[in-house]
Formats: structure tokens, sequence, C-alpha cells
């Protein structure tokens, strides 16, 4: 408890921007599916034959896992890609339904006696719609807004997932460090949240249904909520960085957080300009992608993973060859690999220390040999990957008796060291491995390509701030293993904050590099 | 003779599916009579008042309003010129009694100043004071007041033409007997046309120049009170039979 207070003011300033993301995406995502949804329900009751297609489309996207529907929409030009606008669509048609339905139930449950009356008094049906159903239907809308709304709390928090920013941010963090503190940092403001949405548009709901207002005061309720609502969206969309900022990406994992914020500091100290950070995106393929929309102006890649799952090349084991491969086909398509910052995170097969000692397990092939009474578990790109599971097991004759489990990388190692699991596909500069008495096995058969750590950036992007390539390169050739091992534990064991750690590691760094050019 | 104000020529009417609820029917109505409607529920007596402000339109023949067919009528000018006083009244729930007086007023662009004594006209003219009524809500009033409002309602930009269908038909017998001496009065002042829709044989006497006595889709009497009361119709002697006696020593 005292260290999420502690956590909280240390990163007030955070905490205040993500919160207000939070808040943008929530009530700009809910005013459109009010503008999309009211319309359309008010449309369909009075179609009964439209109704029941509509209610079942919304009822489908309401099914499908947020995640699930972010992903779809990735490769989607326009409505898709990664960041708030892509977050924004799926928000909105997760908005819909609670709307959509109970704008339909609100002008159902009108008594036909009222409408009969209201007809026969000579209504046009838009003078009936304005003056009689709609003031009805009203509270029923209005709690369809709320459910919307208090669902969108919740949604936008895996909107991080794709750099929509908000409080989702915290919550993946700690789940990639796994750090509880980190994770109720984001959990719980995202739960107030919710609760504090909830309670003012009851409040309004009331306001609304409550008769014994004058209409005066109806429209006053209303006003206050809307001028509150645009304050905010425009307040969200003042705080937006300029565009002269750099963004910088990264994967979900420690490592690559690490490598992210390095990558953002020394912009931002040696080339003095502003950077964005969209760190924590979920995998290989949304970065990739993200760079190509411009969503992304860089982040670090490594080469074997830029091959295969990228652009499904055939897996070669030659450091150079693989690096000057990968190099061109990122020039093809409009972006720059920089030089290799210096240290080839391969794929690291581990397995407990207590086990490697007492089996004498040294290599791969002496894994092979256990495995027919082990479990495996491996994160969800190594077994989609070409170069991942499927190769190895080909490679080394590795016969599991069950199907790999799939989890969460970072768990995995946390899986292995309580016995969950008993080998897994784990980086070879992981902190945990240290941290957890882990121990690698050697690659004997060469499987796995060299994966040297460099950043890929949009060509345009160094062309156009040659003070950032400058700064960047700076890297190369300047991280080694032992350097990334020593960060990652630092992050992952010794759980000190990721900020605090690149910004030593650059001033020793930037010293040592003085002290050597004199 | 001048047009009828209201006129039914061989009309039928049915629902989808179903025999019709009427058939080959005619009636005439003068301006300024009023009509008392009496038949058993589901006779088609609520029908034959949809049939007039062409909430309904018929199958076959047709009905005539101020010598116009109701298919050649802009539907809503000829709902303005026809108020309807509705089974259920159907009060706008979420309007004060003062706002729904006035919502047709309200739709043919009255100025507010305009529009407001006319509500304070109308809810004297049914009996309700204006100045404790005009703000009240509907579901503050009782069912009498509530049917009260609905016929200042119906009357508010001073139709020729009104249909009421049931208007005193959930009260008790006082208040009734109340309303009844008030409708008297209100049509002793304005002389509409009304035809009024009841299941009580003792209310269409009371009030009706004419009663007529629908079953089956058809008129099976329909004169002055006096002569339907000596009618030979075996339905129209079980209605006179079902009228309670009060019993004398």
């Amino acid at each position: 408890m005292i260290k999420l207070l502690q956590f909280w003011i240390a990163h007030r300033v955070e905490l205040g921007v993500l919160l207000g993301q939070h808040v943008v995406l929530v009530t700009a995502s809910t005013f459109a599916a009010v503008a999309i949804g009211v319309p359309l329900g008010i449309f369909s009751s009075r179609r009964p034959r439209l109704a029941a297609p509509l209610m079942a489309a919304a009822n489908i996207v309401q099914t499908i896992p947020s995640l699930a529907m972010f992903g779809f929409l990735l490769p989607v030009p326009l409505v898709g890609g990664v960041g708030a606008r892509a977050a924004l669509v799926v928000l909105v048609l997760y908005g819909l339904l609670p709307i959509v339905r109970t704008t339909i139930a609100g002008l159902r449950g009108i008594d036909a006696s009222i409408r009969e009356a209201g007809v026969a008094m000579g209504m046009t049906p838009r003078e009936l719609l304005r003056q009689v159903e709609l003031p009805l239907a009203l509270p029923s809308i209005v709690a369809g807004v709320r459910v919307a709304a208090v669902v969108g709390v919740g949604s936008a928090t895996i909107a991080a997932a794709i750099g929509a920013g908000g409080l989702g941010e915290y919550i993946y963090r700690g789940l990639s460090m796994v750090d509880t503190t980190v994770i109720l940092a984001g959990a719980i403001p995202a739960a107030l949240l919710a609760l504090a949405v909830d309670a003012s548009l009851l409040w309004l709901e009331r306001q609304l249904s409550a008769r014994r207002r004058s209409r005066s005061g109806r429209v006053a309720a209303f006003a206050t909520g809307t001028v509150v609502a645009v304050v905010l969206l425009t307040s969200g969309v003042a705080a937006r960085r300029s565009s002269s900022a750099i963004i910088v990406g990264s994967k979900n994992f420690t490592e690559q957080l690490v490598l992210g914020e390095l990558v953002a500091q020394i912009i931002e100290r040696d080339a003095g300009m502003q950077v964005h950070r969209r760190l924590n995106l979920g995998g290989t393929l949304i970065c990739d992608g993200a760079l190509l929309s411009r969503d992304l102006d860089m982040y670090v890649e490594y080469t074997g993973t830029a091959l295969t799952a990228i652009f499904h090349q055939p897996i070669t084991t030659d450091g150079a060859a693989v690096f000057n491969t990968v190099r061109e086909l990122y020039a093809k398509t409009g972006r720059t690999l920089l030089p290799p910052l210096g240290f080839n995170n391969t794929f690291a097969i581990l397995v407990r220390g207590t086990d490697a000692r007492a089996l004498e397990l040294r290599t791969i092939d002496d894994a092979a040999r256990e495995s027919a009474h082990w479990r495996a578990g491996f994160g969800y790109e190594f077994v989609e990957r070409p170069d991942g599971f499927a190769g190895l097991s080909k490679a080394y004759n590795l016969r599991f008796p069950d199907p790999p489990r799939v989890m969460d990388l970072t768990l995995s190692y946390r899986a292995l060291a309580s016995g969950q699991v008993d080998l897994i596909a784990g980086d070879a500069t992981a902190g945990l491995i240290k941290g957890l008495d882990l121990a690698p096995l050697e690659d004997n058969r060469h499987y796995f390509p060299p994966y040297d750590a460099a950043v890929v950036a949009r060509a345009e992007t160094l062309l156009r701030y040659p003070q950032a390539r400058m700064a960047i390169e700076k890297l190369s050739g300047n991280v080694s293993a032992d350097d990334m091992r020593a960060l990652n534990y630092a992050a992952d064991v010794e759980h000190h904050d990721i900020k605090d750690i690149v910004r030593e590691f650059l001033e020793r760094r930037i010293r040592r590099a003085a002290q050597t050019s004199r | 003779m001048p047009a009828p104000a209201i006129e039914f020529r061989d009309v039928t009417y049915a629902r989808p599916g179903r025999p019709p609820v009427l058939d080959r029917f005619s009636l005439k109505v003068d301006a300024g009579e009023v009509l008392a409607l009496v038949g058993r529920s589901g006779a088609g007596k609520t029908t034959l008042l949809k049939l007039v402000n062409r909430l309904l339109l018929p199958d076959r023949g047709s009905v005539f309003v101020e010598g116009r067919d109701t298919r050649e009528w802009e539907p809503i000018r000829l709902r303005r010129r026809v108020g309807y006083v509705l089974q259920e009244v159907g009060l706008f729930p979420h309007m004060t009694v003062g706002d729904n007086v006035a919502v047709v007023p309200r739709l043919e662009g009255w100025p507010i100043e305009r529009s407001r004594a006319r509500v304070d006209e109308l809810l004297e003219l049914v009996g309700l004071a204006a100045t404790q009524f005009a703000t009240r809500w509907p579901d503050e009033l009782s069912g009498g007041q509530r049917q009260r409002v609905g016929v200042a309602r119906a009357l508010a930009v001073d139709p020729p033409v009104l249909l009421m269908d049931e208007p005193f038909g959930a009260l008790d017998p006082l208040t009734r007997a109340d309303l009844h001496a008030e409708f008297h009065r209100i049509q002793d002042r304005v002389r509409k046309t009304v035809i009024i829709v009841t299941h009580d044989m003792g209310e269409a006497f009371a009030l009706g120049n004419r009663v007529g006595v629908l079953e089956d889709g058809r008129l099976i009497a329909f004169d002055r009170p006096d002569v339907v009361a000596a009618s030979r119709e075996p339905l129209v002697r079980r209605l006179l039979d079902a009228l309670p006696t009060v019993p004398r020593s």
C-alpha cells in the first residue's frame, strides 16, 4: 500500500497525463457512440426488420475480445493501426450496443396510447419524436450511455496495447515486470474512474427523468455535461505532442522497455528534441506495422527476428550476412537499420539451475534427452514464429509428451522457476536468468540465427532530423550483452525505475566516452 | 340541406386476417349534433372513431369529414380539426397539465400569451381551477381530473368535430353525473359535432341527441333516444334491461 502511494507520488505527472489520456479516450468514444447509436436506435425502432440484424451485429461485436478487435483492425487503413485513433474506433464499436439497445427499448417502452394521442393531435413524425418520444426515452438512453461509458473505461485500459496511452500503460508495464505495485497503480485509478463515471451519469440520468425539474433545469444539466465533455476533449487534444517530436516505440518485455527508454533519452539529451514514447506495444508485428503506418518513428529490433518473422527469409547463422540482408530489405521499404547496438539477444533455451546441475545439462542436445518427461512453456511469439518452436523441435528432435504451454513471455520465467514448466525459450540477456537461478543451454547445432539488436527507423525521420541520427549512433557498439543483462537485472529483479536505470547508464557511458576521448 | 359534418358511406374495415369490424357501414352525423354510440366491447366503436380522424383508412367505401373524403385530407390538417379524447386519455407524462393542453396551439405556432390564455380558459371550462392545475403533473391527478384534462386538450384549438372514446368510463357514478352536466353546459356553449362512444346505454341516452347501437359492424338502431328505447331489437332490449333500476318501495 505504501509502495503504491510512493509510486503515485513519484510518478504524479505521468499519472496525470495517463489519466487525462484515459478520460479523453472514454469521453470521445462515448460521445461518438451516442452520435451514431441514438440515431441508429431511432431508425431501427421504427423498422423491426432492421432492428433484429442490427442487434445481432452489435451483439457479435460485443463478444469479440477487445484485444482481438485491436488486432483485426491493425492492418486496416484509416481506422486501424496503432495509437489513439485506432483505439477510438474500437471503443466506439463497443459503446454502440448498449446505446442502441437502450434507445430501442426506451422508444418501445412508451405507452401506445401516448403515441396515439400525439398522432391524433396532428403531430408530424418529427414533432412526435422530438416532443414526446425522445423525452420519454431519454432516461433509458442515458442508462445505456452510462453502461457504454463504464465499459469504455475498462476497454480503454486494453487500448494501451496499441500505444493509445491511458492507465492501461501501467497495467501492461506492471505485467511485463511482474510488479504488482505498478499493475495496481494503473488498475485502481481505472476502477475509481469507472465508479466516478457511473456515479456522474447516474446523477445526469436522475436529473433528466426528474419531472419535478423545470424544462430549463433539464437543459442546464445537459448543457453542463456537454461543456464539461468539450473542455475535457479540447484539453486532451491540446496536450497532444507537437508535430516535431520523435516517436520511439518498443515491444512489450522489459529489455525492450529499457532499450526504448535508452533511445528516447539519448535523443532528448544529445539532440535536444522532444520524444514521444509509445513503449510496451504488443509485439514485433505491431511495431513493424506502426513503423510503416508512421505511428512510430523508430524502435529497437533484432536482426534475426526481422529476417524470419517480418521478412520471412530462410534462417542463416552468419551475423554479418543477416544484418546486411535485413538492412537491404528495410531500405526497400523506406526504413533505415542503424549499426547494431553491440549485443546478440539470442533465444536462450532455459532450464532450472537445479536441473542443469543435477542432470549435467549444458547443451540443447542434452535437454532433448530429457524432453520425454518434461513440460515446455513458450511465449506467444516463439510458438508462432518460423524460427521458433517448430524449427527448434525439428533441429534438435525435441519430443515433449504434451504440446507446450503458451503464456506471456515474462511469466514463463516464473513458471519455470516454480516448476510449472521444465523448459522455456527466454532471452539470453534476461535479468531473470540470474535472478531466478536459471541455466541457459548452448545452441550446439547453431539453430538460432543471430539476433543483433539495432535501431530501425523511418528513413524520412532520420533525413529530417540528422541530429537525432547522430545521437542514436552513439549507442552503436556501446551496449554489450553484459550491459544489457545488468540493465535487465536492475529492472526485473531489483525493481528499479527504468527511467532511472537508463539515465544512470547514459551518464556513466558518456563520462567514460568523455574520459577515453581525452 | 347542409352537408353532414361526418358521413360513413358503405365503409368496410377489417384488420388483416380477421372478419370485418365494420361491414358496408353507413352513417350520417349533422353539424352540431351529438351522436352517442353504444355496443359491446369489440363491436367496432373505437375503430369507427379512428376512421374519422384517419388513424385508420377504410378498406372499402369512404368516410367524409366536412364533405371531403378522409383519403383526400392532408392528415395533419384533418387531425387538427378533429379533437380526439382517447379511452386511456394518453396525457404526456413528461409535461405539466398546462403544457399538455397547450400542445396543439404550440404546434400551430400560437404566441405564448395566447396559448396560456387558452389553457386557462379551457381548464376553467372543464371545471379545473387553472391556477391550481396548470402546473400539476398528470400522475398527480385523479382519474376524473385526468379525463377532464384530456377533454380540455382535445378542445385546445377549437376543432369543429370532437371524438370521445369512453371518456367517462373509469369514473364513479357521482363524478360521472357531474361530468355529464358539464358536458351539456359545454356543448350548449360550443355546439360541436360530437361522436361519443360508450358501453353504457344510460350514458348514451343522457348525452346523445341521437343514439346508435352497434353490433357486429352494423347499426341495429339509430335514432333519437326515445325511439331507440322503444326498439324491439333483442340486443337493444338486453342493453336496456341491463340498466340498473333503483328499487322503489
